[in-house]
């Protein structure tokens, strides 16, 4: 009996202690820091970051004080899922960033979703990660299935294409995208003049002359650009100028290196990572960042600096809601995704259904003289709404 | 589709095919002389192939920017990869087979695979120091023009070329001049030269030119250095063919040219060239199947595309093994009691 009330007068003094000082939010990122993918990695963490800082006074002036707790995955599923239960035991992380790979994103969600844990992602595409529709996974990039349809639209649209010849690299990604493309261009009555997967990474000289022969307005190849780059190099060889379009497997620095400066010319690709010169308010975003971590913004910090404003946005309304309370990790995520958050350098966020962007954006990239630019963005829809 | 269109689209694959089938018949020589000498796949070569595209590509990098002369930089470029690759091939032979002259004939096979898997990271390590992963030729301006497709005061052979509407580039031009020079030099200096009969002597019976007074091992050695030396000419041709190679680039073309060398008779120089040729052309027509299949109004055709371009010369080396097992040009080796 005795022992009893002593707890409960323990448990009462905590509660008064806590309620009294400032409550402790947290939030937390999961992306590679070491490792191969770091660069991309720390962009998001740092992206993260730069949000925190600016929004801490608002959280302070609600009356909590609001910490950024970076995960490292190494762009392995397994590490990632370890994070993501460590995440799941501190009660004070409210909502999660991550994660760069959809290989990780998938089974870490999985572990974050049992205690209603949120997780908002500036940069997994593979269809799989909302189509499995969990409560807390959302993202506000494109995904893979949106990227054909968009590819095949600037062909017919921007290149007015008539006739395309469609090849893959026979992977699951290039072939995919490839279908994906091909479908498009056939619903809206485009002559597909072949359409064909290789696994070469030589000698395309077969292809080339079958693309001699049957003279098509584009090229779509879905791959990545180590055997892209060869292929176009042959292709502007043997005197083709047609207009090769690719996905974000030709998203390289090295795809005009390996075509060489005679040949990289009209070689366009989808990709969901904006160069900052295409989101309008990035400007003072790219200057803070440089000042911040003296070094400079990519795309992936910006989306991760976007992910993170409709994180801390929605942990604000969710208190709100709560009357000035520290929300649940429950009330967070339902906020969340029933939110629409302006102001972002990406434009303006909401979720559907399943947690996919009501309405985001690709953007087509050219090579025009080996360097690439932007040449056109494209608003794009999740299958569900 | 009208025969004025498809009939230069089928010269066309099939010149290409033989521009390619050059590329494998150098490589080819390179096994088949080993073969002939020591009776022993060197499946090393591949390597000592790309070993030459590299430094092929390094050569080319360096007078990227100076202004001398195209064909002297390519001159530049096969002598220093023959010089490299030569020399790689009797180290190799020296190291990883020599010591093992005399165990069962599986043994110097496992090497050799071995030696093939450890020059494939050498190459990817030195170029990695670099930063460099797929290495882009950079051939001299000009090696690019189509050939006599702008000078009217070309050769005949331009003007024929041209008047059946079939491209091919200098570069191209350059690469079948280059392994026939090369072709001719080698048979030269097996029948014509007292080296060549030395070697030939220790291919034959290497016991008895032995006790002919023939240094048998310097003769492996020579042979390693002259198959060595054609696995650089054929890197760099193949290099100027398809304009990037990497470290793991050799293994497609040098299992094709193994093929060609048992096709046209492992051991045989001549079988090997044909073999080279006749696998270039069957690859680059089944290639392009899929448009006959579509034209002639065979489904099933139509689905053979490139992707099956590379199964052709295994089927034909297949059907070989099976109807003549020493292939086109090889002579059957009578086992004398």
């Amino acid at each position: 009996m005795m022992k009893t009330a002593l707890s409960l007068s323990v448990l009462a003094a905590l509660a008064l202690g806590t309620a009294s000082a400032q409550t402790t939010i947290k939030i937390a990122t999961i992306s590679p820091l070491s490792g191969g993918q770091s660069n991309l990695g720390t962009q998001i963490r740092n992206g993260v970051q730069l949000a925190v800082n600016e929004y801490a006074a608002q959280f302070k002036k609600a009356g909590f004080n609001l910490q950024l707790v970076p995960y490292d995955d190494q762009a392995d599923p397994a590490t990632g899922t370890a994070a993501a239960r460590k995440i799941a035991a501190d009660n004070q992380i409210l909502a999660v960033v991550g994660t760069l790979n959809s290989g990780v994103a998938i089974p870490a969600s999985a572990a974050l979703a049992p205690s209603n844990l949120v997780m908002i992602s500036p940069a997994n595409t593979a269809n799989q990660v909302t189509d499995r529709g969990l409560a807390n996974m959302n993202r506000i990039v494109a995904r893979d299935d949106s990227q054909g349809p968009a590819g095949a639209n600037f062909i017919m649209n921007n290149l007015k294409a008539k006739k395309v010849y469609v090849l893959n690299d026979k992977t699951a990604y290039g072939e995919g995208l490839a279908a994906e493309v091909e479908k498009a261009l056939k619903a809206k009555g485009v002559t597909i003049s072949g359409s064909e997967g290789t696994e070469e990474k030589s000698d395309f000289s077969s292809i080339v002359a079958k693309i001699k022969l049957t003279k098509p307005d584009a090229i779509y190849f879905g791959g990545i650009y180590n055997q892209i780059g060869v292929f176009i190099k042959q292709l502007r060889g043997a005197g083709i100028d047609t207009p090769v379009v690719g996905g974000d497997g030709l998203d390289s620095s090295e795809l005009p290196v390996i075509i060489g400066k005679a040949g990289a010319n009209n070689v366009y690709y989808t990709t969901v990572a904006a160069p900052l010169e295409a989101l309008p308010a990035a400007k003072t975003f790219a200057a803070n960042f440089q000042k911040t971590f003296n070094t400079p913004a990519q795309g992936f910090g910006a989306f991760g600096y976007d992910a993170a404003k409709v994180t801390l946005q929605g942990i604000l309304d969710a208190a709100r809601a709560n009357g000035g309370k520290a929300p649940s990790r429950k009330q967070v995520m339902d906020t969340i995704r029933k939110g629409t958050y302006k102001g972002l350098l990406s434009g303006e966020v909401s979720f559907n259904s399943v947690g996919d962007r009501k309405a985001a954006t690709l953007y087509v990239i050219k090579i025009k003289d080996g360097k690439a630019a932007l040449e056109t963005s494209l608003s794009v829809k999740p299958p569900k709404n | 589709m009208e025969l004025s269109v498809l009939l230069p689209f089928i010269v066309n694959v099939i010149v290409g095919g033989l521009v390619l089938g050059f590329v494998y018949a150098i490589i080819a020589l390179g096994y088949t002389m080993v073969y002939g000498v020591l009776q022993l796949i060197n499946f090393a070569h591949s390597e000592v192939f790309i070993t030459g595209a590299v430094v092929g590509f390094e050569i080319f990098r360096v007078l990227q920017d100076s202004a001398m002369n195209g064909y002297l930089k390519l001159l530049l470029a096969l002598l220093a990869a023959m010089t490299v690759s030569g020399l790689l091939n009797v180290l190799i032979e020296r190291l990883a087979y020599r010591p093992l002259r005399g165990a069962p004939r599986l043994v110097p096979l496992i090497t050799a695979i071995g030696v093939s898997l450890i020059l494939q990271d050498v190459l990817r390590f030195l170029e990695g120091l670099q930063g460099r992963f797929d290495l882009t030729y950079t051939l001299p301006t000009g090696f690019g023009n189509k050939f006599c497709a702008t000078d009217s005061t070309c050769a005949p052979v331009g003007n024929f070329l041209r008047t059946i509407g079939v491209d091919v580039q200098l570069k191209d031009v350059i690469l079948v001049v280059v392994a026939l020079v090369s072709l001719l030099v080698l048979n030269y200096v097996v029948n014509r030269t007292r080296l060549g009969k030395a070697i030939r002597a220790v291919s034959q019976d290497r016991v008895t030119a032995g006790l002919m007074g023939i240094d048998s091992n310097r003769m492996i050695s020579a042979t390693f250095l002259i198959g060595g030396s054609l696995g650089g000419v054929s890197g760099v041709l193949f290099g100027m063919k398809f304009g990037t190679v990497n470290a793991y680039s050799g293994f497609d073309p040098g299992i094709i040219a193994f093929t060609a060398a048992v096709l046209g008779g492992i051991g045989s120089i001549p079988g090997a060239v044909l073999g080279g040729l006749l696998l270039g052309v069957i690859q680059n027509l089944i290639g392009v199947m899929n448009i006959f299949g579509n034209l002639l109004g065979f489904a099933n055709l139509g689905t053979i595309d490139a992707s099956y371009s590379k199964i052709g010369p295994f089927i034909v080396l297949v059907l070989i093994l099976i109807f003549k097992p020493t292939g086109l040009l090889g002579k059957s080796n009578v086992e004398k009691v």
